[in-house]
């Protein structure tokens, strides 16, 4: 907002520099003329006769120097000197983003706690170019308070174009706080970001119903595009921040790759001392107590492994219960094992029973009726395990496998930790 | 003077029921209802919790939305609430978490003093987490975030709390006012009663828009100002036909299941 005086209306009567608590107003021959002590307090314009002083509003916020803004960081989240693998995740997906804004733009972890610089290592062999360590006994737990204050005056001084989080209880926390701190944008749970708009449009074109005509895959546009799901997943929305910097998103775990390791990696450690006292920081830690994730109920599991009739009998609910347990799921059922007297109602998925939405719905040994479908449907996705191979939960599922879930569970629990390395594995193998 | 109690709520389309439209592609959200935000709810509970221990405890709901939000607010008057309060204005629209953060505290403030404030974690709508957290940083108060247990000592100053974590949780003390957002393992909310009902129709709901604010609709809230915009918007791809998994043997079949898995990032 500004205040402007209309040339052609004011007669020099100088009401308005009587008015003027501020002293913002000089005449220049017979006109009033605004100066920079200005506050726009309005006192001007109540007091003219005339209607010649005018409250303006300016095109947006005050044009920031986006070309002042360089650099990829990712908040290396890291909790009793570990990183988290989301950190890992982000080093991988920053280093793509930076080499798409420009061959010299680099990817920093920035590193905050104490008694953590050999953590940069570790950074440098997942692909940071560079880490920005910040350590001081005051940080050496995450609190909002001291995390935002050392983030915050860091990213004022060094200006990074980027700041990625990992969109974990820690980030969550953070990033909006800092954020709101820099008055810049901040986009939360990404699952997908991508620099030139010739990558979104490839993203789009092989993942989305997005009509991508019009979009110019030559673009010189270096702005970053963040997807992410709304409304439960059934809207995705790419989201930009085209006025203010640093572009701020906090990023799904899981989501983005980590780059091969490199052992013996360098690259550039800047360490940065931050000014916090013990009065910035207003809570206190009093317990910090690790424990494995209670049982959640159906609506909220994850992941459901779920029997029916082709169980055969009560007892094969032993096996779904190991297997859930293994997987970290919740037991479900179909009407038909509950109708039997295998397990009680409360398990039971269908439009009688439970409605879910989980991440993965193991259906074992369930023939799919409609009225099972209706409660499970729409999960994620949908793994049907049956001998019968016409059986119609395949026609719902991503992935099925005929065969005999007595046979096919218990592999599947004994690879499950093996996930990580069969998925390397069958990558290599890709390559090759 | 009593114990001021901030709830900021939400009214959101029930996810749950939204369907897309098979041929265009688009949100179908004619008959989706409305609700109140699962964890508002929670938020509201938990200082209802308060009112119910203590005399003087007032508390107000805050909510900024569509002229239709009322209906929230009188659900809200309903479970218990003395006071709602409706942020609602063409120029307040289109605002992105820091905009609707501006608009909030500054409803806040202009409401007066305030001792605690209770946010719901995350809306079903957005799933941003970020407004809780943003209205504390414009108000200078702290925060803790993902809240399952609340304890306030006798003083009504000092708060311990339990913040969920992936991997456990932490203890935290903290000193009132600040802000607190609320996840369902916090409480399980009341329902609404009948002369709860009965007297929220009475109540008087003020709508303030951005001039009541006292907000720059050019520099605070709305479109313009926000910084960040939608850029396109898209329903993901649906389903297609499943993939039926080969293998010679359980083994095979169990590893292929899990690359699979892997793949698409769900474990």
């Amino acid at each position: 907002m500004a205040i402007q005086v209309i040339k052609e209306k004011c007669v020099g009567c100088k009401l308005c520099l009587k008015a003027c608590p501020f002293d913002a107003i000089d005449m220049e021959g017979k006109l009033a003329v605004i100066n920079e002590k200005c506050t726009a307090c309005n006192q001007c314009i109540a007091v003219c006769k005339f209607d010649a002083i005018v409250k303006t509003a300016e095109e947006v916020t005050e044009k920031i120097d986006l070309a002042a803004y360089k650099d990829v960081w990712v908040y290396a989240e890291q909790r009793d000197g570990k990183l988290m693998g989301v950190a890992l995740e982000l080093i991988g997906e920053g280093r793509r983003l930076a080499r798409e804004i420009s061959d010299s733009t680099k990817v920093y972890a920035v590193l905050v706690g104490d008694g953590i610089g050999h953590l940069a290592q570790e950074c440098f062999e997942f692909g940071a170019d560079g880490a920005i360590l910040i350590e001081d006994g005051l940080l050496k737990n995450y609190t909002t308070d001291g995390h935002t204050k050392a983030l915050y005056d860091v990213i004022k001084a060094k200006k990074p174009d980027v700041v990625l989080f990992g969109a974990t209880h820690i980030g969550r926390d953070l990033a909006p706080r800092v954020a709101a701190r820099l008055s810049t944008g901040l986009t939360a749970d990404c699952t997908r970001l991508d620099i030139r708009l010739s990558s979104y449009i490839d993203y789009a074109k092989k993942n989305t119903t997005l009509d991508v005509t019009g979009l110019d895959p030559n673009s010189d546009d270096r702005g970053l595009k963040q997807t992410r799901p709304a409304f439960g997943g059934n809207l995705m929305a790419t989201i930009i921040c085209p006025r203010t910097r640093p572009q701020m998103a906090t990023v799904r775990p899981g989501v983005m790759s980590k780059r091969e390791r490199v052992p013996g990696a360098t690259g550039e450690t800047v360490v940065v001392k931050p000014q916090i006292a013990d009065s910035d920081i207003r809570t206190k830690i009093i317990d910090i107590v690790k424990s494995v994730k209670e049982i959640v109920s159906l609506t909220d599991a994850d992941i459901i492994c779920s029997g029916g009739r082709g169980l055969g009998d009560p007892s094969g609910f032993d096996l779904i219960r190991e297997f859930a347990k293994k997987v970290g799921g919740v037991v479900g059922s179909s009407r038909a094992a509950v109708d039997a007297g295998w397990i009680d109602h409360s398990h039971q998925v269908g439009q009688t029973g439970t409605t879910v939405k989980p991440k993965i719905y193991f259906a074992c040994g369930i023939s799919g009726a409609i009225q099972h479908l209706a409660g499970m449907q729409t999960s994620e996705i949908i793994v049907a395990i049956n001998t019968d191979a016409s059986a119609p939960i395949f026609e719902v599922a991503d992935y099925g496998i005929v065969g005999d879930l007595y046979k096919v569970i218990p592999q599947i629990i004994n690879e499950w930790d093996n996930a990580e390395a069969l998925f390397e594995a069958s990558v290599k193998k890709g390559i090759a | 003077m009593a114990f001021e109690i901030i709830v900021c709520a939400k009214q959101v389309p029930d996810t749950n029921e939204i369907k897309i439209d098979p041929v265009k592609k688009t949100l179908i959200r004619e008959g989706v209802p409305s609700i109140l935000n699962h964890d508002d709810a929670n938020a509201l509970e938990e200082a209802l919790k308060l009112k119910d221990q203590y005399d003087d405890v007032h508390v107000t709901v805050i909510t900024m939305g569509p002229p239709q939000a009322k209906d929230m607010l009188i659900e809200c008057l309903a479970m218990g609430a003395d006071e709602g309060v409706l942020l609602s204005d063409r120029a307040l629209g289109g605002s992105d978490t820091w905009a609707t953060s501006n608009a909030i505290a500054a409803a806040i403030e202009r409401r007066g003093k305030y001792d605690l404030i209770f946010a719901g974690r995350q809306a079903i709508d957005g799933d941003t987490a970020q407004v809780g957290p943003q209205i504390a940083e414009k108000l200078g108060i702290p925060q803790v975030t993902y809240v399952t247990e609340f304890k306030i000592a006798d003083d009504r100053k000092h708060i311990t709390v339990k913040r969920a974590m992936e991997d456990g949780y932490e203890l935290i003390d903290i000193q009132a006012p600040c802000m607190l957002t609320a996840i369902k393992e916090l409480n399980t909310p009341r329902y609404m009663s009948i002369q709860g009902i009965f007297d929220a129709f009475k109540k008087d709901i003020p709508t303030w828009g951005a001039k009541e604010l006292g907000v720059d609709v050019n520099r605070e809230v709305g479109l313009e100002a926000s910084p960040t915009n939608v850029f396109k918007s898209f329903t993901p791809v649906p389903k297609g036909q499943g993939v039926r998994l080969e293998g010679d043997s359980e083994k095979e079949l169990a590893e292929k299941l899990i690359v699979n898995l892997k793949s698409k990032h769900v474990i």
